[in-house]
């Protein structure tokens, strides 16, 4: 599904990602943890087309796309979602609006149907519920006045309704209390399937004890120095970072 | 000793000389009180046109009005593209073309009166202190008188102004008169299609207890002057409640004066200026609280592209009497290109030492974190950049409790975007 193949990436002619390789297969879910500074949210950025990053070598390939070369809307038309670290508000924009707004362009750009303001509200409500989020949330304007739970419930709840093929989940679990966090895991988790793959980055182990990874991966300055199953989580959670980032010791 | 005066100075005064010439030739056919006229025509021979020396002016130079002449036409006929663009609400409508009272195309008002065929110049303007007023006194040559009476809800009226082009000049004064306990929504529509001059002149009187709202579209033609001024008194307990959305015109300055007179008025003057290509407009209010308890609000929006220049003037003075007052005033542009300039000047003239006031102003970009936030959920980047930009105005039309003309309002914007809108970097 996602293939990466030496990504260098640098911003303001600082190198972050100095040559990334990874592969996340359709279906599964994958764990990148690392300490600060590692460049795990560089990665999700450069992967989702922010502006500011500078791509200085490598491929990165999304369901056989070159994703590297395509702007924010295309990826996402192509099935690639981005659950925000930082979920950013949008003062004077309808939360269900801008939901509405968001899957339509999507399914326009892939030529389905669009949904009216009826069908899409049934849907949008249906999912809410799931994620034990009030009605209301969806009248409000976008992450405006939400808690910092009820903003990352909002981008599970974005997940949900768009249904992509592969989500990168950028530090969801920050700032995160259990419940929470357990309501965020199942929304996740219901989306596991043959047709879902994940990216899930996190500073902790907390989260992959909810979201169990079939794989994780260790990333340290800009690079992946080790890879393994989910018990490798828990040999993190134990030894910290130090044991495979010798220079963080 | 005098000095001749020359570059911008005298193409004004030669403009103000030229329409004087022309109120002197007319003079004996121009419908109304010769009277109020003649006066206006003095000050207009004495004082001229306003200049870039006035600090009221300093943003907004009249030299490309001054620098052409506009004059009166014989009656012309609106083309059905022009017609089309008027907002389909209910309501009665009054429409003015190139000016003068198009009674075909208007309707009969129940229940409260209209009068039309010469200025309803009223007693509120002040020639002698705003010199585009005495102009409009001196040349005015009809308008409409709309009285409502006391405990009477007028409903909705559309006063639409229709202009042909072709280098008309018109100086329409109404005047609106709302006895106590009255109610009126009064869509105020000026479109047009080409070069000409539009000069208004509106009074409101507001009684006790009444309240009129007064809904302004602005969508002159590309070439058109829109120099407008309107004066609102408000008695105890009314409400002058106005947004006008500013798109039209080359140049244009909309100029309101409200007078909080008794206890427990209120003043909206909620704006929103959508400029492009080298489009000026300029909005500028002067707000006097004289009563205790008053109220007043104004959320000026300005959303700039190309090489636009807009200008918001906001004024509050607070007499000595006017203990309580709650005044609120904010002004916020958009800048989408980086030709476009907003220039602000809030002012406060406080007498009274028990008051709420408080102002604010900022110019900023797109948020390019909110921009990335909507693209990474599949909005293209066009349709991003023109939700955040309506998200932006959103504070300003929200308030519009008229829901035909805040759809109007709303389709115009999209028209807007649609047209040109869009960002020229």
């Amino acid at each position: 599904m996602l293939q990466i193949n030496g990504l260098k990436a640098s911003i303001d002619g600082k190198s972050i990602l100095n040559g990334i390789d990874l592969t996340v297969p359709q279906g599964e879910v994958h764990a990148i943890m690392g300490p600060n500074g590692s460049g795990k949210s560089t990665l999700s950025y450069v992967l989702s087309g922010r502006e500011g990053y500078e791509v200085d070598g490598g491929t990165a390939t999304f369901g056989g796309q070159d994703i590297l070369a395509m702007e924010p809307e295309e990826r996402a038309a192509a099935g690639l979602f981005l659950a925000f670290q930082y979920p950013v508000e949008l003062p004077g924009v309808n939360n269900a609006n801008f939901l509405r707004t968001a899957l339509n362009a999507q399914r326009r750009a892939r030529g389905e149907a669009e949904l009216d303001a009826v069908q899409f509200l049934k849907l949008a409500r249906a999912e809410a519920k799931r994620l034990s989020m009030p009605d209301d949330m969806l009248k409000r304007n976008v992450n405006v006045g939400f808690s910092g739970g009820e903003k990352k419930r909002n981008e599970v709840l974005q997940m949900a309704l768009l249904r992509p093929k592969l989500a990168i989940l950028d530090e969801t679990d920050s700032g995160l209390d259990i419940d929470a966090l357990k309501i965020v895991a199942d929304g996740v988790n219901a989306l596991r399937g043959p047709t879902f793959s994940a990216l899930v980055i996190t500073h902790y182990q907390r989260l992959l004890d909810h979201i169990v990874p079939d794989r994780v991966h260790i990333l340290a300055q800009g690079r992946i120095v080790k890879s393994g199953g989910p018990e490798l989580a828990h040999a993190l959670e134990a030894g910290g970072y130090a044991a495979f980032v010798p220079e963080a010791a | 000793m005098s000095i001749a005066p020359s570059g911008p100075l005298a193409a004004l005064k030669a403009a103000a000389d030229a329409y004087v010439a022309d109120y002197q030739a007319r003079k004996t056919t121009l419908p109304g009180d010769s009277h109020v006229r003649a006066e206006s025509a003095a000050l207009v021979a004495a004082n001229g046109l306003p200049g870039p020396r006035e600090e009221a002016w300093r943003y907004t130079p009249l030299r490309p009005f001054a620098e052409a002449q506009f004059k009166p036409t014989a009656k012309a006929e609106p083309s059905a593209a022009l017609l089309a663009r008027l907002p389909q609400v209910e309501a009665t409508r009054l429409v003015f073309v190139d000016g003068r009272f198009h009674s075909e195309l208007s309707g009969v008002p129940a229940g409260f009166r209209v009068t039309t065929g010469e200025p309803a110049y009223g007693t509120l303007a002040r020639p002698a202190a705003e010199k585009l007023v005495a102009l409009n006194t001196m040349l005015a040559e009809d308008g409409a008188a709309i009285h409502v009476p006391a405990n009477t809800d007028a409903g909705t009226v559309l006063l639409a102004s229709l202009a042909t082009g072709a280098a008309v000049g018109f100086h329409p004064r109404h005047h609106i008169v709302l006895e106590p306990g009255a109610k009126l929504t009064l869509l105020d529509v000026t479109i047009g299609e080409g070069e000409y001059l539009n000069n208004p002149v509106l009074t409101f009187e507001v009684a006790a207890g009444a309240t009129v709202t007064h809904l302004r579209t602005q969508d002159e033609g590309a070439g058109a002057f829109h120099l407008s001024t309107v004066y609102a008194e408000v008695a105890e307990g009314g409400t002058y409640d106005s947004f006008a959305l500013i798109l039209g015109a080359k140049l244009a300055r909309m100029e309101v004066h409200a007078r909080l007179a008794g206890p427990n008025a209120a003043a909206h003057l909620n704006a929103a200026q959508l400029l492009g290509a080298s489009q000026h407009a300029d909005f500028t209010t002067i707000v006097r609280h004289d009563a205790p308890n008053t109220a007043s609000r104004q959320t000026v929006k300005n959303v700039l592209t190309g090489r636009s220049r807009g200008v918001f003037q906001g004024k509050i003075e607070v007499a000595r009497i006017a203990q309580k007052t709650d005044g609120y005033q904010m002004n916020q542009a958009l800048l989408l290109s980086a030709n476009a300039e907003m220039d602000s000047k809030p002012q406060l003239e406080i007498y009274a030492d028990d008051v709420k006031c408080s102002h604010g102003a900022t110019v900023g970009a797109l948020d390019a974190d909110q921009l990335f936030y909507l693209r990474s959920r599949g909005v293209p980047e066009a349709e991003a950049r023109a939700i955040l930009v309506r998200a932006f105005l959103s504070e300003a039309l929200d308030p519009i409790s008229h829901e035909g003309a805040r759809a109007a309002m709303e389709a115009a914007i999209a028209a807007w975007w649609a047209k040109g809108g869009t960002v020229q970097t």
